[in-house]
């Protein structure tokens, strides 16, 4: 029978969550980093055994952390956990997210938009999301705030930034959320090794078809209220994207305000939220096996960021948007003031899909059976910042 | 001589306690830094700015009950801390929480 293994990010630590494929009895492991943000932490779909993690902090700053070995054991890339007698310390800067402005490869740092209308300087602050190649375990992709794209080769031993996002002309006019401008999303298209999707709060979508050379802003179709040009090419803020495999020119997008459709990699989206009670919300997925199965957790406005009513109800759409049923059993029916963030939603892809999501209120639930019935795995963790799903065989 | 970590940073480190350096004369807040990052590489980035190399704005610096966090990197540390009899200090912010 096959496995499945959560990785649940928090705000004080990361947890490993680990259960057969009933999905019903689970054992938790944790608190790694304890004590840390962990905004991020991700399989590779290439060698399960392979974890990549973003450990972050106001103090200390970023770390990456990795397991060779499913998460029972983790070191930073390139580094000895202990001391090492002189001389020389190792090459391997895992932790070095530097912009690239070198004429060679980079380009030149620029400022961006602040929350003031003014210009402000690109600063790294911390690794939003970490996206590991679909094929090679020793590359993988990070998603920075301030918004940029690297990308590791080795490992996550040394970082390169692909500096043609930042610098193909419309950074000056980007700006960030609440949270900070952040790329938070990173899709790789399964059959085209040179497309990848991105988005950024609050720049918007992007695409590029060369493999991180050059990039084109895809938010034709979006409607963002406070931006007086309903044209306008970048300044949606952008929530999160989802893509099922089978078909990577198809993608959902969960905006403030706005659940998004488009059937044409992103060259042009309408909306779907059709029945939705509100549709303000972070996270979206996919189902494992049904590409036009959709999954969001309502949120009631941008100003409250909890469900209609106190009810916490994830909503399912089998028609690829506009028709949603809400999911509640299981679930918190009252007095629930959650939310549910960006990364913190995910699928496995046993036959009958699991899905899972993860609350600021530190619960994870599990739906064994693609949303139907819903269980709490873990109720009393720190606040959930990112939940991943690992399918083992 | 001595540095003592905050909390976070014993744990990366794997250390208890002070961490005990050999720092060649003079014994500067950045000679003290840097040997701490070689012996420690998994500390680099944690104390100063990887871009920067500027302290991080949440740490401070004290030797000798003297807040050391605004004096020059090049500056040489009291006698003391240099002779490992007294530790430089790497306090973090109790903001936050």
């Amino acid at each position: 029978m096959s496995n499945v293994r959560v990785l649940v990010g928090t705000r004080k630590g990361a947890f490993v969550l680990n259960s057969d494929g009933k999905r019903k009895d689970w054992s938790v492991s944790g608190p790694f980093f304890a004590g840390w943000e962990i905004y991020h932490m991700k399989g590779s779909p290439a060698d399960p055994n392979r974890i990549y993690v973003s450990q972050t902090s106001g103090w200390y700053g970023q770390l990456i952390q990795r397991s060779d070995d499913g998460g029972k054991t983790w070191h930073q890339p390139g580094l000895p956990n202990e001391a090492i007698p002189s001389p020389g310390p190792p090459t391997a800067l895992p932790n070095r997210f530097v912009y690239d402005a070198s004429p060679e490869t980079g380009k030149p740092l620029t400022t961006h938009q602040w929350y003031d209308g003014t210009q402000h300087p690109w600063e790294f602050k911390r690794v939003w999301h970490l996206e590991p190649s679909l094929t090679d375990a020793n590359t993988v992709y990070a998603g920075v705030e301030d918004a940029a794209l690297f990308r590791s080769t080795d490992g996550g031993e040394n970082w390169h930034e692909l500096a043609g996002l930042r610098g193909h002309g419309t950074g000056p006019k980007w700006q960030p959320g609440a949270g900070g401008m952040g790329l938070h999303t990173i899709i790789l298209d399964p059959g085209n090794p040179k497309r990848i999707y991105i988005a950024i709060s609050a720049a918007g979508a992007f695409r590029t078809d060369d493999g991180g050379a050059t990039w084109k802003p895809i938010n034709k179709g979006l409607r963002s209220q406070y931006i007086p040009d309903p044209n306008a090419e970048v300044g949606h803020c952008v929530h999160h994207v989802a893509m099922h495999r089978s078909r990577p020119d198809v993608l959902f997008m969960q905006k403030h305000w706005d659940v998004m459709r488009s059937d044409n990699a992103g060259d042009s989206w309408h909306e779907v939220s059709g029945n939705l009670p509100t549709d303000f919300g972070f996270a979206i997925d996919v189902h494992a096996h049904e590409p036009e199965t959709l999954y969001v957790v309502p949120i009631k406005s941008d100003s409250e960021h909890f469900p209609l009513e106190g009810k916490l109800r994830v909503y399912r759409s089998r028609t690829g948007g506009n028709e949603w049923e809400p999911l509640a059993k299981g679930l918190p029916e009252r007095d629930c003031y959650v939310n549910v963030l960006r990364d913190a939603m995910a699928v496995d892809s046993l036959d009958k899909c699991g899905v899972y999501f993860g609350t600021t209120g530190g619960q994870v639930y599990a739906s064994p059976d693609a949303g139907d019935n819903w269980a709490p795995i873990v109720r009393d963790l720190p606040a959930v910042l990112s939940v991943e799903v690992q399918t083992l065989n | 001589m001595r540095v003592a970590l905050p909390y976070h940073l014993r744990n990366l480190a794997q250390v208890e306690g002070d961490v005990l350096l050999e720092v060649q004369a003079p014994v500067t807040l950045r000679a003290v830094l840097d040997a701490l990052e070689a012996r420690y590489p998994m500390l680099r980035g944690t104390i100063r700015d990887y871009g920067t190399g500027q302290r991080r704005a949440f740490l401070r610096f004290f030797a000798c009950e003297t807040d050391w966090s605004h004096e020059s990197p090049d500056a040489p540390l009291p006698e003391p801390v240099a002779a490992g009899r007294e530790p430089l200090l790497i306090l973090g912010a109790i903001a936050g929480g």
